[in-house]
């Protein structure tokens, strides 16, 4: 049973299940909350310079949330996301986590700003080739560093983990979907189901909100690479659906949301279970481009930038101007649905990108409905994610029949492909296992993945 | 010639079997390897390269063409040894210190291998003494660096001191991308050049080696 009858149903600022965290930061409530994600400029990190890394990250916090005082901004969430020293060292990424806490706790002490803190830890597994996901000295270290930021601070607990790209970082170049597939049915779900379990475990442990993963490993990787014209569109497109059955094994295993903003595919897992997710889209381009730049905000419950880094601009640093960005959006949106235009708006935003681009339609509340009621009624993951992508060539193939949305020669032609792929799966991922194994030798470990 | 159009046509298809006996036919019919090489499978490439540019074509099709390319070469490749003729000039790459990021270097690892380059790929997380080192031991004539994060983009400037440090910094030309790099970056550091993709990495290469296309 999905958490909404329809995706009628489904619009930003609320979900059915609210998270409660910080500093009484209430997410999918009723409200849009602006989520500001900021990186360091151009600055070696290391422990030699840990005291000018720690005082950027006062400084940037400090600025955030002076912007969001003076425009009247109630609630906001920061992300620290992790680099890779932050993790691979976690005192430090856990001193960096305590110093912008309490740069928090001052601010809600002496303006009453409402905020929370998510941690995203670096899944330096891959750090290896081919990586140890489940017995190396790097697995350790980014339970380490989820528990030590935990106690030093964090509210949400969230990663961008990795599970599989070693292979698929290669079969999206090469077009080898059937690899693609394979991936994200079987190997990421394996991965996704051992790293969650812990990940709940130790927000547990620490009283903290497990929040979410997200497939930018895969379905954001396929995407840049379309913006640039090196993969088709369509293909992304598929990736992006195809990454559903995935990052709602977060949830499966515990996870609360929010979930992670650079997973595109979270409104199907809203929609399948009412969590409340994090989106980025036109307020992002500071870190990538897109076409889901409105479409993306249909049915959020955080508004995310993605991530910038602490440059100048004439506004201002780029992370308190993006945070104003932020801010306008947010309250745009919150009055719609103050004046009960939430769902008249939504469609506006739906509308506006659906049918220029094959990844913006993957979008579509109604699809993305589409994709959950498959998690929901077919057996296994390798399967849901199967069908998602029969799901996925049908639905472009049918929108391009009745000339809503336009694709160039190629783009057809790969369509073409990819129907011949995915009608052709093989009902036993076993099948698949054999030829992955031939073709991406040395690539990964099968033990590594609980595979036999 | 009828043969050599079959062969051009089998790379752009990605057709490997039917290039490979292609190759061994023309050569039965003792036609001279090098016509068979630029007449038949470089000529294939660039019109693959030029459906690429123009959007026809995407990278898994460039990949598979060049695959096919390389595979029906082999067959050629002992002709060419014993002729003295070599590869265009060797390239070490790796993804500095610090960062995971690995996906735009092997893109652009593929194109300079299908634009005939010997590439040595050190990975992810490299250091400085990991780069230095292959310096060494490789001789490349092309070092490239890649960073993703801006806090990793500062460790290239490491690996160019570096460099001088051992005294071999006149012996390589330093290359660098990654999305926050750009060409001002890569000239503070004292890089020779910067390439904003894989394709503009290709010509970077070729006009610094001064290699001619065709």
């Amino acid at each position: 049973m999905l958490a909404y009858s329809s995706p009628e149903e489904v619009v930003f600022g609320k979900s059915k299940h609210p998270v409660k965290c910080g500093f009484n930061v209430v997410i999918g409530d009723g409200e849009v909350i602006p989520e500001v994600n900021f990186t360091l400029p151009s600055v070696k990190v290391c422990r030699d310079n840990l005291r000018e890394i720690r005082k950027l990250f006062r400084d940037i916090t400090t600025r955030v949330l002076m912007k969001c005082v003076e425009l009247s901004q109630e609630q906001v969430v920061v992300e620290l996301e992790h680099v890779f020293e932050m993790t691979q060292d976690p005192q430090f990424g856990a001193v960096v986590t305590k110093d912008i806490k309490e740069t928090m706790a001052e601010f809600h002490e002496k303006y009453g700003l409402r905020s929370a803190l998510r941690v995203t830890v670096a899944d330096i597994r891959h750090r290896t080739r081919p990586p140890r996901m489940r017995n190396g000295e790097e697995v350790e270290k980014v339970f380490e560093s989820f528990r030590m930021c935990a106690d030093a601070g964090a509210d949400i607990l969230s990663i961008e983990s990795t599970g599989g790209k070693e292979i698929t970082d290669r079969a999206i170049v090469e077009g080898d979907v059937e690899a693609i597939l394979f991936v994200l049915g079987v190997m990421a779900i394996k991965d996704m189901e051992f790293l969650w379990r812990e990940i709940v475990n130790i927000s547990k442990r620490f009283g903290v909100v497990p929040g979410g993963d997200t497939a930018c490993g895969f379905a954001n990787t396929a995407m840049q690479l379309a913006n640039m014209g090196m993969i088709p569109r369509v293909m992304a497109a598929l990736v992006r659906l195809a990454s559903v059955p995935r990052s709602y094994i977060a949830v499966k295993m515990g996870a609360k949301g929010p979930l992670k903003d650079c997973g595109y595919e979270n409104p199907a897992i809203k929609m399948l279970c009412g969590v409340p997710i994090s989106m980025e889209g036109k307020a992002s381009a500071c870190a990538h481009s897109s076409p889901l730049g409105n479409i993306a905000a249909a049915t959020c419950d955080l508004w995310s930038n993605e991530s910038v880094q602490d440059v100048k601009l004439l506004g201002g640093n780029a992370p308190e101007v993006f945070t104003e960005i932020l801010i306008y959006d947010c309250r745009l949106m919150n009055t719609a649905a103050k004046k009960s235009r939430a769902f008249e708006f939504r469609d506006l935003l739906v509308a506006s990108d659906k049918y220029l681009d094959p990844q913006a339609l993957m979008l579509d509340p109604d699809l993305m409905y589409r994709a959950a009621q498959i998690v929901e009624n077919v057996k296994d993951p390798y399967h849901q994610v199967v069908e998602t992508a029969k799901l996925v060539v049908d639905t472009i193939l049918q929108e391009t029949k009745e000339g809503r949305l336009r694709l160039t020669d190629s783009e057809r032609r790969w369509l073409g492909k990819l129907g011949d792929t995915v009608y052709n799966m093989p009902s036993d991922w076993g099948e698949i296992l054999e030829y992955v194994e031939k073709r991406y030798e040395g690539f990964f470990l099968m033990e590594e993945y609980g595979l036999p | 010639m009828h043969e050599l159009h079959l062969l051009s046509q089998a790379v752009l298809e990605g057709k490997e079997d039917e290039a490979r006996s292609l190759v061994q036919n023309l050569l039965a019919m003792n036609v001279n390897p090098s016509r068979i090489l630029n007449e038949g499978l470089i000529k294939g490439m660039d019109i693959v390269g030029e459906k690429f540019r123009a959007g026809e074509y995407y990278l898994p099709e460039v990949l598979l063409a060049s695959k096919v390319m390389h595979s029906a070469f082999d067959i050629l490749k002992s002709r060419f040894v014993d002729a003295g003729i070599r590869t265009r000039g060797k390239v070490v790459m790796g993804t500095v210190k610090g960062d995971l990021h690995d996906i735009g270097k092997n893109i652009v690892i593929a194109m300079l291998e299908g634009a005939g380059f010997d590439v040595v790929d050190l990975g992810v997380d490299v250091d400085s003494r990991t780069f230095v080192e292959n310096v060494q031991e490789i001789e490349p004539h092309v070092l490239g660096m890649s960073a993703l994060l801006t806090t990793t983009m500062p460790y290239m400037k490491e690996v160019i001191e570096e460099l001088e440090r051992e005294g071999l910094r006149k012996r390589v030309k330093v290359i660098v991308g990654g999305a926050p790099v750009n060409e001002r970056f890569a000239m503070e550091i004292g890089a020779d050049g910067y390439a904003e993709d894989a394709g503009e990495a290709v010509q970077l290469v070729r006009k610094l080696l001064d290699v001619k296309v065709g």
